[in-house]
């Protein structure tokens, strides 16, 4: 229980201005951390075209498996070193970048469309439609993702598109459980009683009285999905359905250098650092957000 | 005669509850016949324990419960004929919780402006005015057009709701426990406000309160809900002077005054209030009557017309018609 | 007489990023045995931070001093944390607003009552298991060897707050601290409640701290009256002397306030007291009732008023004598 919540004086201790609430959150270290680190790859993405040294597809086998620099036979041309097709490393970990953030944002839209209108019918419906979109959603995640991308890499054959596609069709169910809920606790609000006396349509309460007080958990859960989605498309690819080759997919890059792993650690090294602090990135940016927008911490 | 600006006929809500893995649904009657009439400039109050149904009453009012059977009338038209614009601008609520009742992401002004937006009534241009005019009304300074709830206390926010309620000039409010979420300070201002607004815009109130003290002060009459049935009905002054209904008296005896040396009454009523889902045989008072007689427990007791007055008991069957007083 | 329970300039801050709050600020008082004490006030005056500094159970980040916590022999404040578990449930107990919240919803009615006793007192399971039937019954339960079986959840709010009484009474406490046992429920269920506390008090013979805003139940069951305003007991007296003469001003308007059914005429305005509590945040600079304060005057802003004791066991906090408050009462009354 909140210290205001005790002494019932919440409202005294209102902050006046936007100043307080940009003090919470820059004092907030994960939010801080996590959206800094998200930031920075993000502009790491859009100049990618300039960032990176070299053509992340020239292939020269005459230079391939070169060390990077705090190797002993490290070369400043390679800074994080080649594959085995001698194509620079640190440019096809920068083009990557795009790889990720595309297909995160990308996937975290599509289902976070999906989910949240499927959530917010069940929880402000109830009734039968809420019974049918529960059965959509037990139905969705009786499908094994992986095995799904399989077939359809089976069948329509491998593509960045169908990566997306793929993710973003079926990673909807969490957004779907969590918007159902807390509609179903906003609708019970009396505000939204009172819209509703006032004569508002359903679709009005929707838009402007459930939606917008929702929105906090939507965030929180497009971070979690997004991070999700990354992972799982370097997942899809190390196994070979998901982005083809020679795009310059962290998880592809991992998959092409497992053959040298044992004498050429970092060509798998260095792609699962840069999977590892995006995914960390977002996922504090979510705890953060979580965090700031909590009602106990509003005060 | 001009129809009563309110009217409610036999007016019945059931609930289905579910009783479990492998019990059938059953039904839950929240409102038992009811009926009931408004006039204009009359504030009814209605009081009752939770669970009486008084909610579901306000709610079908409201047009957000449909009744199961029944039919509720504003002035003489069946709600269910009216459309959106047409009900709001007949009845209009005000909620207990000022907390809940204002969407938190919306500013005083978009709040109380929000049934000028949705009936599209006027021009943009002439919002603006109306919606500070209403402010000035019910007490709120102009310069909180533009802030949000949680920058309100709690007597200001439900200012703003009773602003919201009033800006559509409806013929009706339902004030559902318009005070009991405030401090005492604040619930005397509002109901100073309440009781300005009735007067100036010859508004009609229901009122629903548990605080029969609020009730006394602002109601012309008050009906007595138990169990969703009215059990007792009457001018406001009469009924609080002699209460007829057993669980009239039993409420009434419960009211503490600030009188100190009077002690806490003893209301003999026994403590289970009964589960709606299995009510009574009989009167659905008879289990906590003090003045129960084997009757009770066989058969539901009539409506008792006395004038002006209504009461359900069997206790005026025959003595308490002719003497007018209960036989207690 | 010694009293059970003697406070002397308790406070409480909590640190917040705005500066220091203080809603409890230098409260004195003292229960006697077998008396009810009620503490009323308004949201946010400390009434309940008063009641959980004394059993030291403050939110996280409070801090409380006080000159002294005097309860039986001994002073609370010299007690550690496991002392402090000792004595909580066992020598004062505490009923709360919300029975729901305060009973274990995964346990027994009798488990938990059972517990509350084995936990302080070495007695068979057994003769926990009778005394919290004859503690039911007491309470005005019946069947009460069955509801010793039945979950919170199957328990109206009525006769969860009676379970919570008899929990309460468990290892017979000399000292009960309720805050607002009965304002979530129903007015027949709170005459009852308050029916059933005040006897229990006499027959146990307990002190009672009855932390309320609701006039009437504080006219009905107190002893002796405290009442509080923006964290300081601004009036105290017996119960006949603050409704009969009420001196400060802020008791005044309270009282006007509320309707009273008989009394308050429909049409007719009630009173009401304009403006805000002050903010509690940092030092008070006068008379913290001084901004609502229809009787104000210059020093009313600037000094701080003392709360000064008229006769033993009478003390208003105003910088008015006694007799300028009691005509200004007679004056707002005629009109």
């Amino acid at each position: 229980m909140s210290v205001e919540s005790f002494i019932g004086i919440g409202d005294r201790l209102q902050p006046s201005a936007a100043a307080i609430l940009r003090r919470r959150v820059f004092g907030h270290t994960t939010f801080v951390f996590g959206a800094g680190t998200l930031a920075f790859i993000l502009l790491v993405a859009l100049n990618a075209s300039w960032l990176a040294p070299h053509d992340p597809y020239a292939q020269n086998l005459a230079q391939r498996l070169i060390p990077p620099i705090w190797n002993a036979d490290g070369s400043w041309t390679h800074v994080l070193g080649t594959d085995q097709l001698g194509r620079d490393y640190l440019s096809r970990v920068i083009y990557g970048t795009r790889i990720s953030l595309l297909i995160g944002t990308a996937a975290m839209t599509m289902s976070g469309l999906i989910g949240t209108t499927l959530g917010v019918l069940a929880g402000y419906f109830g009734g039968r439609i809420d019974l049918a979109i529960n059965f959509i959603i037990t139905t969705r995640l009786a499908m094994p993702i992986i095995l799904v991308a399989l077939a359809v890499a089976a069948l329509a054959g491998s593509s960045l598109e169908n990566v997306i596609l793929v993710l973003g069709l079926l990673l909807w169910d969490r957004f779907a459980v969590v918007t159902r809920s807390v509609t179903l606790q906003v609708r019970g609000l009396d505000y939204v009683a009172a819209a509703q006396a006032v004569g508002c349509s359903s679709l009005r309460v929707l838009a402007s009285e459930i939606l917008p007080n929702i929105l906090n958990a939507i965030i929180v859960v497009a971070t979690l999905e997004m991070a999700n989605a990354i992972l799982l498309e370097a997942a899809l690819s190390f196994l070979g359905v998901g982005v083809p080759s020679p795009l310059p997919s962290w998880g592809l890059m991992i998959a092409e250098g497992k053959e040298y792993m044992f004498f050429t650690p970092w060509v798998i090294t260095i792609p699962g650092v840069a999977l590892f602090t995006l995914v960390l990135a977002i996922n504090l940016l979510g705890d953060g957000v979580r965090d700031l927008t909590a009602p106990e911490n509003r005060n | 005669m001009t129809p009563p600006v309110l009217e409610i006929r036999e007016v019945e809500r059931r609930f289905w509850v579910s009783g479990g893995a492998f019990k059938a649904t059953r039904a839950l009657s929240a409102v038992a016949g009811v009926s009931l009439a408004v006039r204009r400039g009359e504030v009814l109050g209605l009081v009752g324990e939770s669970g009486c149904g008084k909610t579901t009453l306000a709610r079908m009012m409201l047009g957000l419960l449909q009744p199961t059977s029944g039919t509720i009338l504003f002035g003489g038209e069946p709600i269910e004929k009216l459309d959106r614009a047409g009900l709001a601008r007949r009845v209009q609520p005000v909620f207990q919780d000022p907390y809940s009742s204002l969407n938190p992401r919306k500013s005083i002004g978009s709040i109380i402006g929000l049934p000028l937006r949705v009936h599209g009534l006027g021009t943009r241009s002439e919002w603006r005015p109306r919606i500070e005019e209403m402010m000035d009304r019910v007490g709120l300074a102009r310069r909180f057009y533009r802030s949000y709830p949680s920058q309100l206390s709690g007597g200001q926010r439900q200012r703003v709701a009773i602003a919201r309620a009033l800006i559509m000039r409806p013929e009706v409010v339902i004030c559902d426990e318009p005070t009991s979420a405030l401090d005492v300070s604040v619930q005397s201002q509002i109901l100073n406000l309440l009781q300005d607004l009735q007067r100036d815009f010859n508004l009609t109130y229901v009122v629903i309160s548990h605080n029969l003290a609020v009730v006394e002060h602002l109601a012309t009459r008050v009906a007595v809900m138990y169990l969703g049935r009215i059990v007792e009905e009457n001018e406001t002054t009469a009924l609080f002077r002699t209460p007829r209904h057993p669980y009239t008296q039993a409420l009434l005896a419960s009211v503490l005054t600030p009188e100190p040396g009077l002690g806490v009454p003893d209301t003999h009523l026994g403590i289970a209030f009964p589960n709606p889902l299995e009510p009574p045989s009989g009167c659905p008072f008879h289990p906590r009557c003090p003045h129960a007689i084997p009757l009770c427990a066989a058969q539901a007791p009539e409506r008792h017309r006395f004038d002006g007055a209504i009461a359900e008991c069997h206790l005026y069957d025959d003595i308490g018609q002719n003497s007018g007083k209960p036989m207690i | 007489m010694t009293a059970l329970l003697a406070v002397e300039e308790l406070h409480v801050e909590i640190p917040l990023a705005l500066g220091t709050l203080r809603p409890v600020r230098g409260v004195s008082f003292e229960v006697e045995r077998g008396k009810t004490l009620s503490i009323v006030g308004e949201s946010g005056c400390g009434k309940s931070l008063t009641s959980l500094a004394i059993m030291n159970l403050l939110p996280r980040g409070a801090r409380r001093t006080a000159t002294r916590l005097g309860f039986g022999g001994s002073d609370l404040l010299g007690l550690d944390e496991r002392e402090m578990a000792d004595l909580r449930g066992n020598e004062i107990a505490m009923i709360f607003q919300e029975p729901m919240t305060s009973l274990n919803p995964a346990f027994t009615i009798g488990n938990q009552l059972e517990e509350a006793l084995l936990r302080h007192r070495k007695v068979a399971r057994g003769e926990a298991r009778a005394r919290a039937v004859y503690l039911l019954e007491k309470v005005g339960i019946t069947a009460a060897p069955e509801r010793l079986r039945q979950y919170p959840h199957q328990l109206s709010g009525g006769l969860r707050q009676r379970v919570m009484i008899a929990m309460a009474l468990m290892c017979g406490p000399k000292l009960i601290i309720a805050d607002e046992p009965t304002t979530a429920l129903d007015v027949t269920i709170q005459a009852q409640i308050l029916h059933l506390l005040a006897a229990l008090r006499r027959e146990f013979e307990m002190g009672v701290i009855l932390i309320t805003h609701d006039l009437g139940v504080v006219a009905r069951i107190a002893d002796r009256v405290a009442v509080m305003y923006a964290g300081e007991i601004v009036e105290s007296g017996s119960v006949e002397e603050i409704f009969a003469r009420p001196l400060h001003p802020y008791t005044q308007g309270l009282m006007r306030c509320i309707p009273v059914p008989g009394k308050s005429r429909r049409g007719e305005h009630l009173g009401s007291i304009p403006g805000m509590v002050p903010s509690l945040i940092g030092a008070l600079r006068g008379c913290a009732f001084s901004n609502r304060c229809s009787h104000a005057f210059e020093r009313c802003a600037v000094e701080s008023v003392a709360l000064g004791e008229i006769a033993p066991g009478r003390a208003y906090r105003c910088l008015l004598s006694a007799e300028a408050c009691a005509r200004n009462a007679l004056e707002a009354a005629a009109q």
